[in-house]
């Protein structure tokens, strides 16, 4: 009943490169990082990424580049860490979110975020994807909700029957997927994605890779990837990041950025040139 | 029969895997062994043979009567000491109302808020120290702060005296029960765009709640066996509970009539002994019941 990953890959291919020329190019969200600093610590500089509307964005780059610092710095989860520092603008709908007046929570609320290590709350599944409604005091079915939720993270058939088990009681993909529902559930505008892989199985990662090829329709996706085959698999346009430690630190900063198949089959620069065919060599 | 090594040239015998019940190794393994199990088993003795004493001189003296009657005056027989029962509980329950909520509100202003902070690290400074303050102290400002300026001997004055030596005890279990829970839950929580506050309530605390639990009641069970802080603060009483007069409790039951020369008196101090055992024993019970709840 399983597909082989080759045609897995073939299939999510064509489901992305389709609709490639009439994807709109309007941007949702650009993130123009001047300056990121962790204390004295000069993070990642020089990094404009511009997030397309409906399109997954993939960052790539070697480890230590600062692409996950550049996705926590999008929905403010940076502002949690001690001695973060932003310099620039994160334009969201022409708003800067890191302008004074902007409140990190709202932010949040309509960026959503999966990490690395699947994290549902110590809760049932039901109320693991309702918590977000309940947060937004969300007035109608919950039920409904919480179902159309579950079946948009490819989920529901495996949980239906068991909703009020607790969500840590779910395997490692089936708590991805969950952490996945709960993000979609209040219909964020942008979906970040740290490694949301990294921690899986082949299998639970070829579920999560078709789930986010599906959810581009609705959302716009960014992704963090250490799996060059899963950018190229998944992703529309893809960012490389490197590190740079001539002055003596290691600062990340973006190398290019452009559509996935321009940037992998013709990239601009040696370094992007020299990191792919690192990998593939 | 020493043990030989046999190189690596050697073919292996099939003996060479035994264990050799005679041998200097292994002798000193059963005898090292044997030492740790007997410190184990001394770590025990105290309580056992405590709870052996107090059943056999207490036991016999324990009924009903005790639970319901007032003490007895000199040369009386029966009688009992359920008002020193009742001031206990209504001294530990007063100092739980006071040292709860501060602990646990303080407790998570230094495990999620102030980290580092100056405040917070003072703040973890002062209850690390007043864990081991000697608990006359307590008794001694409590008598300062309440009884002077009451003017007399109280229950409450008795209470916030158990709240002081209640409140580390709780701030630090509580702060490390908020630091355990794992931090991925926590970010989840922001991450969906939990306010602070809301991270905290919805999402923490549920799942440190056994941890807080547990620490409060092991609180509450030592401030229950607790005479010093008692004696300057709530004295003692032949009558029923009045707040705001001298109130009896278990402990300085104890204390009184264990020196008395009444064979009465001594053999209630016995039974008090016991009820007040058997609490502790319950509260322990239901904190090791709380804390190894599975969610």
């Amino acid at each position: 009943m399983f597909m082989k990953s080759s045609d897995v890959a073939e299939n999510l291919y064509k489901t992305h490169s389709m609709p490639y020329e009439n994807i709109s190019e309007e941007i949702v969200l650009n993130c123009q990082a001047e300056r990121i600093f962790y204390g004295d610590f000069l993070a990642v500089r020089d990094s404009s990424v511009p997030i397309l509307k409906n399109q997954i964005t993939g960052f790539i780059g070697p480890s230590g580049c600062g692409k996950s610092t550049v996705l926590k710095s999008i929905n403010r989860m940076n502002d949690l860490v001690h001695g973060f520092r932003f310099e620039g603008k994160i334009l969201f709908h022409n708003i800067d979110i890191y302008n004074k007046k902007v409140d990190p929570v709202n932010v949040r609320r309509s960026i959503g975020m999966v990490f690395q290590q699947p994290n549902p709350f110590s809760m049932s599944i039901y109320e693991n994807v309702a918590f977000g409604l309940r947060l937004n005091r969300y007035k109608g079915n919950m039920d409904e909700k919480v179902e159309q939720a579950l079946r948009g993270a490819a989920l529901w058939d495996e949980v239906k029957n068991k909703l009020k088990n607790n969500g840590t009681s779910l395997s490692g993909g089936q708590q991805q997927r969950l952490c996945i529902a709960r993000a979609i559930a209040t219909e964020p505008r942008v979906l970040l994605m740290d490694e949301p892989c990294s921690a899986l199985d082949p299998i639970a990662t070829r579920q999560i890779e078709e789930l986010m090829v599906k959810l581009k329709e609705r959302f716009t996706l960014v992704i963090v990837t250490h799996n060059m085959q899963q950018a190229q698999r998944v992703a529309d346009q893809t960012a490389f990041f490197s590190v740079d430690i001539s002055q003596g630190g290691r600062t990340g900063y973006l190398v290019e950025m452009g559509p996935t198949r321009e940037l992998f089959e013709n990239p601009k620069e040696q370094l992007t040139e020299e990191y792919l065919s690192g990998e593939f060599s | 029969m020493n043990f030989k090594n046999s190189g690596n040239g050697e073919p292996l015998q099939p003996d060479m895997l035994e264990r050799r019940h005679f041998e200097v190794r292994t002798l000193k393994s059963i005898v090292l062994s044997s030492i740790t199990i007997f410190a184990a088993v001394c770590a025990c003795l105290p309580l056992f043979s405590v709870l052996i004493m107090l059943i056999y001189r207490g036991g016999k003296r324990l009924n009903l009567e005790v639970f319901y009657s007032l003490p007895p005056t000199a040369f009386e027989t029966g009688g009992g000491f359920g008002n020193a029962i009742l001031g206990t509980l209504f001294m530990i329950g007063l100092a739980a109302l006071i040292s709860v909520p501060f602990g646990i509100m303080a407790a998570i202003y230094l495990a999620e808020q102030g980290h580092c902070s100056r405040i917070a690290q003072t703040a973890r400074f002062c209850a690390k120290t007043m864990t081991g303050l000697p608990s006359i102290l307590a008794g001694v400002f409590a008598y300062a702060a309440v009884v002077l300026i009451m003017g007399h001997y109280s229950a409450w004055a008795g209470g916030i005296a158990l709240s002081i030596l209640m409140l580390p005890m709780i701030l630090l279990t509580a702060e490390e029960a908020i630091k355990m829970v794992p931090s991925p839950m926590r970010e989840a929580a922001y991450g969906m765009g939990c306010t602070p506050s809301q991270a905290m309530v919805k999402v923490t605390l549920p799942v440190a709640m056994p941890g807080i639990i547990t620490g409060v009641v092991l609180a509450v069970a030592r401030a229950a066996g607790e005479t010093a802080p008692l004696l300057f603060t709530a004295l003692f009483s032949d009558y029923w509970l009045h707040p705001n007069g001298p109130t009896a409790s278990l402990a300085v039951l104890i204390y009184n009539y264990s020196g008395m020369p009444f064979e009465n008196q001594i053999e209630l101090a016995w039974a008090a002994s016991l009820v007040l055992v058997i609490m502790v024993f319950i509260l322990n019970i239901i904190s090791r019941a709380i804390g190894q709840r599975k969610k």
